[in-house]
């Protein structure tokens, strides 16, 4: 393709985008607004089911399919990333990652972040239904906390916390567990992924019916998964060398 | 609340184009986590702190740490 037909077929692409999405911006509601029929709708099917969290709601509730379609998405990615990053045939693996002494600054922040990151993110996933948060979020608070005693200089340590056969168990159970949750409301009420368990009292930790193991399940995946990246990054960086690589 | 929510816009953009105009790719892993942090705030002063949770460990953590250790290998190599 020459130079300037290339430039033609840009133009006309930026051009149709440009239109497509002025009339997409010209049909939607004012910003600020007070007309949101999703809203009208979404709000009180949450506050039916007990749930206080509305996007908690919609998320493992309402379009808990929607949400399934994520969960595969990220399986798939960590399995890319894990086939990707694998030593290829002429890489070697070396056992010592080598040592570095950060700041006593940065190691004491490590040491006292981490537990109190672990704990957050233990909190936004049980606690997705009743306020901001859920599985999603607590599992990537959770996988990047534990990557602070890294940060603190303790690649080793941080390698025995986080044992690889079992977070790539997790990351599988995880996901099986939500699938296995949906497979329930067929067993229950005939309908695929619908909540199977009773609402509860609006508000509280057990309530919302099925929503609070939907974000374990999520939660569970989602750090295991982000842990396994990571570690395949980590390992790639640390301890994969070419073989007449001077470093 | 308007008067935030123009502050927190004019941050963001001026993150964006920070990120784009950062060369080297170790420091736009940098502006990028910056970035992330704007975008955090902009997301909580239009009341969705779901996405602001999100967007604080995916934008300003996750993605950059990857991106800063996929530069530090291929450095590495030459």
């Amino acid at each position: 393709m020459s130079r300037s037909l290339r430039w033609v077929v840009l133009g006309v692409g930026v051009a149709g985008i440009g239109v497509v999405l002025l009339l997409a911006f010209l049909g939607m509601p004012d910003f600020g607004s007070t007309h949101h029929p999703y809203r009208d709708l979404a709000v009180p099917a949450a506050v039916r089911h007990g749930t206080a969290n509305v996007v908690s709601s919609v998320n493992f509730d309402q379009r808990a399919i929607d949400t399934l379609g994520e969960e595969t998405i990220l399986f798939g990615s960590v399995l890319a990333v894990a086939a990707l990053l694998r030593p290829a045939d002429d890489e070697e693996q070396q056992q010592d990652p080598g040592s570095r002494v950060p700041l006593q600054a940065t190691r004491l922040f490590g040491y006292v972040l981490m537990p109190l990151t672990l704990v957050v993110g233990i909190d936004i996933v049980v606690h997705g239904h009743v306020t901001p948060g859920g599985g999603f979020q607590g599992g990537v608070v959770l996988a990047t906390g534990l990557h602070l005693l890294y940060v603190a200089g303790r690649y080793r340590s941080m390698e025995r916390l986080r044992p690889m056969p079992l977070v790539e168990v997790s990351e599988a159970a995880g996901t099986a567990a939500f699938a296995a949750l949906g497979f329930a409301g067929i067993g229950v009420t005939g309908s695929f992924l619908a909540n199977v368990l009773p609402p509860g009292s609006f508000g509280q930790l057990f309530s919302a019916g099925a929503v609070p193991l939907f974000n374990v399940a999520v939660g569970l995946a989602v750090a295991s998964g982000c842990v396994v990246m990571l570690a395949k990054f980590f390992e790639q960086v640390f301890l994969v060398r070419n073989e007449g690589d001077g470093r | 609340m308007t008067v935030l929510i123009a502050i927190a816009l004019t941050l963001v953009l001026a993150g964006g184009v920070a990120v784009v105009f950062s060369r080297d790719p170790q420091r736009q892993a940098v502006t990028l986590s910056v970035y992330g942090m704007l975008m955090t705030l902009l997301f909580f002063l239009l009341a969705a702190p779901d996405v602001a949770l999100s967007q604080v460990v995916v934008g300003t953590v996750l993605v950059p740490l990857m991106v800063m250790l996929a530069i530090r290998k291929i450095r590495g190599h030459r």
